[in-house]
C-alpha cells in the first residue's frame, strides 16, 4: 500500500539575513491512511515547517514529499491550491474563520473553491455543522460563538470537502483544557471513522491523544513510534482512551 | 468560483463598509457628474444656437458686396440676374439694408428696434405672416414709398395693437405703417424678432445715403446642398467682379457648423479636464483596495489555504474594484441628471437664456464604460498584490 504522506529525505532551508536556517534536516517518514499521528516538538524544532509542507502551503528545498503518491514539490501554485482544496482539511490554532460570513458560508468556503453549486454547498455545510453539534447556529457569525464552538466550526469546515488528511495545527492552543479536550475527542472520533489525522503540537499531553508520535528536534526526527512506547516521552492523560 | 458568486461576494464586502465604499466612490461620482453636466451644457448650447439660426433661417445665404479690389459694381438688377442664372439652386432673393439711426414713435425713441430695408420677397424668404394690413409690394420698391411693416412687439408696445395707418419716424423721415406682422417668438422681447421695422430697400438705401445696396439674402431650394449652391453663387459673383475679395457669401448652415465645431472643441477639452477627476477617482479606488488587501491579508491566507487559486483571489478583488466603480458610476449618472436639471433651472430663470442642459446618451454610456474600465484598471494592482500573497505569511498576519 502506498503511504498517504511520505517524506523522503526532505530538507527545507530558509535564508535569514546571512545565516541559513535548516528548518527540516533530512526528514523521512510516512503516514498511512487511517493513522492518527502527532508531530511533536518545541518551538523551532521544525514542526511548523513540516505542517506547512504537509499542508502544501510550502514546498521542500530538497528531497521529496509525496501526497497520495504525487510529488508535491513539482507542482505549480495552481496545482497546490487544488490539492489543498481536495486533499487537505485544515484546523488552525486561531480557528481562522471568516468574520463577515455566517457559519454556513464559512464551512462552505472549501466547497466554493471546489466549484460546487450553491445548493450542494449549503446542504453539505449544514450536514457538517450538525455533525459538530452546531446545527442550530447556521446563520450566526463566528464572533457570536465561544472559542470551543468556533473550533468546532473549523473542524466542520475541514471536513466539508471530504479530505484525505485532516491537519490540525495546535488545535487546542487557544482553548481552556475542558473545551480543548472536547476538540481532541472529536479528532479521535474522526480517526475512528477512518480519517487520517495529523496533529501538530508542542504539548506532550495533547500529543498523547494520537496513536503514533513523531518527535522533532532541530529539524530532525528523534523519535518515531507508537504513543504507548515509553521512549515517546508523552504522558498518557488518564481520562482519554 | 463563478462570476455571479464573485459578484455577490464583492457586493457583500462593499455593503459591509458602506461609508468607506461611498467615500471611495465619491471621486467617480463627481467625475462622471462633471463630464455629464459639461457635455450636457455643450449639447444645450448647440441646441440653443441651432434654434437661433433656425429663426434666422438655415436655408439662407447672405451675400455682402464689399467692392474691395475691383472697380466693377453690381446693381440690384444685376443681383436679380444672378438669381435667375442660379435658379437651379436658389428660389428667392431680397436686398437687405440695415438702418443705423433713430426710430421714433412720437417723441419716444426705440433704441433696440431694428429697421431694415428689404424687398417684397423678404417676407416669403423668412416665411413671415402679415397679421394686419398688407406686406410691402413691388410698387413700394419702385416708388421708394415711405411705408413700412412692423413687428408685433412694436405694434403692441407703442400702438396698443392698432398700428396700421399710424406713423413712425425713421432717421427723421415719417413712414406710414401699412402692415403688422404676426407674432414670431413665443415670448416677444425687446430687440428680438418681433421688435422690427421693415421698409422698402430702395427707400432705405436713399435714406442712408448709399448709392447701391450691398447686402442680399438668397434662399436655397435644397437645404442639404447649401455648399454646392454657395459655390455656384460665388462663381456668378466672380464673373461680375473678377475678384474674390469683392464679395462675401455666408451660409447660415456653414456658419452654424463652424460654430458647432468650435463649441465641440471647447466642450471636449472641458470634458477631458473633468475626465481627469475620473482618473483621480480611480486612484482613490486603488488606494482603498490596497488598504483593503492589507486589512484582509489573513482572510486571503485562509482562502488560499482552503483552496483558492491566485486567479480566484485576483478576480475577487478586481470585481470588487470594478463593482465599486460601477456603483459610483450609477450614482454619478443620477447626480449628473440632478445637476443638469439644476443647471437648466439656473440658466433659464437667473440668466434668462432659454437653454436646457441635456446630457447625451453617448456621454452616459462613455461614463459608465469609463468607470468600469477604471475599476478594472486600478483594481488590478491591488488584486495582483492580494493574489501573490504567500499563504503562510498571510495566515500568520495579525
Amino acid at each position: 500500500m502506498t503511504p498517504l504522506i511520505e517524506f523522503r529525505d526532505l530538507c527545507k532551508t530558509y535564508v535569514m539575513g546571512d545565516t541559513i536556517v535548516r528548518a527540516a534536516d533530512h526528514i523521512s517518514f510516512s503516514v498511512n491512511e487511517g493513522e492518527f499521528v502527532a508531530i511533536v516538538g518545541k518551538s523551532g524544532s521544525g514542526k511548523s515547517t513540516c505542517m506547512n509542507i504537509i499542508g502544501c502551503l510550502d514546498v521542500p528545498t530538497s528531497g521529496e514529499y509525496l501526497l497520495d503518491g504525487r510529488n508535491v514539490g513539482a507542482m505549480s501554485k495552481n496545482e497546490l491550491s487544488e490539492i489543498r482544496n481536495a486533499k487537505l482539511g485544515f484546523i488552525f490554532q486561531q480557528y481562522n474563520l471568516l468574520p463577515k460570513l455566517d457559519l454556513l458560508d464559512n464551512v462552505a468556503v472549501p466547497l466554493l473553491y471546489a466549484g460546487k453549486g450553491k445548493r450542494e454547498r449549503r446542504a453539505t455545510a449544514q450536514k457538517m455543522l450538525e455533525r459538530v453539534g452546531l446545527g442550530d447556529k447556521l446563520h450566526n457569525r463566528p464572533n457570536q460563538l465561544s472559542g470551543g464552538q468556533q473550533q468546532r466550526v473549523s473542524i466542520a469546515r475541514a471536513l466539508s470537502n471530504s479530505p484525505s488528511v485532516i491537519l490540525a495545527d495546535e488545535p487546542t492552543g487557544a482553548l481552556d483544557s475542558r473545551t480543548g479536550r472536547e476538540v481532541l475527542e472529536m479528532l479521535q472520533a474522526l480517526h475512528k471513522e477512518g480519517n487520517t489525522v495529523v496533529l501538530i503540537t508542542h504539548d506532550n499531553s495533547i500529543a498523547a491523544t494520537a496513536q503514533r508520535i513523531i518527535r522533532l528536534e532541530d529539524g530532525r526526527v528523534t523519535f518515531d513510534g507508537p504513543a504507548s512506547d515509553p521512549k515517546a516521552g508523552v504522558e498518557k492523560a488518564g481520562a482519554m482512551a | 468560483m463563478s462570476f455571479s458568486e464573485s459578484l455577490s461576494l464583492a457586493l457583500q464586502n462593499i455593503w459591509g463598509s458602506k461609508m468607506r465604499s461611498f467615500l471611495t466612490m465619491l471621486g467617480i461620482i463627481i467625475g462622471i457628474a462633471a463630464v455629464m453636466v459639461i457635455v450636457g451644457l455643450g449639447n444645450g448650447m448647440e441646441n440653443y444656437m441651432t434654434d437661433m439660426f433656425k429663426t434666422i433661417g438655415t436655408n439662407i445665404c447672405e451675400v455682402t458686396l464689399t467692392g474691395r479690389d475691383t472697380s466693377r459694381t453690381a446693381s440690384v438688377e444685376d443681383m436679380y440676374e444672378v438669381l435667375r442664372d442660379n435658379a437651379r439652386y436658389f428660389d428667392n432673393m431680397s436686398p437687405t439694408v440695415s438702418m443705423r439711426g433713430s426710430i421714433k414713435v412720437g417723441t419716444e425713441e426705440l433704441d433696440y428696434t431694428n429697421a431694415t430695408g428689404v424687398a417684397e420677397t423678404y417676407f416669403e424668404i423668412k416665411s413671415y405672416e402679415i397679421a394686419e394690413g398688407r406686406a410691402l409690394h413691388y410698387m413700394d420698391m419702385e416708388a421708394r414709398s415711405r411705408v413700412c411693416v412692423i413687428g408685433s412687439y412694436v405694434a403692441n408696445e407703442y400702438y396698443g395693437g392698432h398700428a396700421v395707418g399710424e406713423t413712425i419716424r425713421i432717421n427723421g423721415a415719417e413712414f406710414t405703417i401699412v402692415g403688422v406682422m404676426a407674432q414670431e417668438d413665443d415670448e416677444p422681447a425687446r430687440g428680438m424678432t418681433d421688435d422690427v421695422v421693415y421698409l422698402p430697400y430702395s427707400t432705405a438705401a436713399r435714406l442712408s445715403g448709399l448709392g447701391s445696396v450691398s447686402s442680399y439674402s438668397f434662399t436655397v431650394i435644397d437645404e442639404d446642398n447649401v455648399s454646392i449652391a454657395k459655390t455656384a453663387l460665388e462663381n456668378s459673383l466672380y464673373d461680375i467682379f473678377r475678384s474674390e475679395d469683392a464679395y462675401m457669401v455666408i451660409s447660415m448652415t456653414q456658419l452654424l457648423s463652424v460654430m458647432t465645431d468650435m463649441l465641440n472643441v471647447v466642450i471636449t477639452i472641458l470634458a477631458v479636464i473633468a475626465g481627469i477627476s475620473l482618473v483621480v477617482g480611480g486612484v482613490g479606488i486603488m488606494n482603498i483596495m490596497l488598504v483593503s488587501v492589507t486589512e484582509r491579508t489573513r482572510e486571503i491566507g485562509i482562502r488560499k489555504a482552503l483552496g483558492a487559486k491566485e486567479s480566484s483571489i485576483m478576480v475577487q478583488f478586481v470585481i470588487e474594484a470594478a463593482v465599486t466603480a460601477c456603483i459610483g458610476g450609477i450614482f454619478g449618472i443620477i447626480a449628473g441628471f440632478g445637476f443638469s436639471s439644476l443647471g437648466t433651472v439656473i440658466i433659464t430663470n437667473i440668466l434668462g437664456f432659454d437653454m436646457e442642459v441635456t446630457p447625451s446618451a453617448g456621454s452616459i454610456v462613455l461614463a459608465v464604460g469609463a468607470s468600469a474600465a477604471i475599476g478594472v484598471a486600478f483594481g488590478f494592482l491591488p488584486a495582483r498584490k492580494a493574489a501573490l500573497l504567500n499563504p503562510i505569511d498571510a495566515l500568520r498576519y495579525e
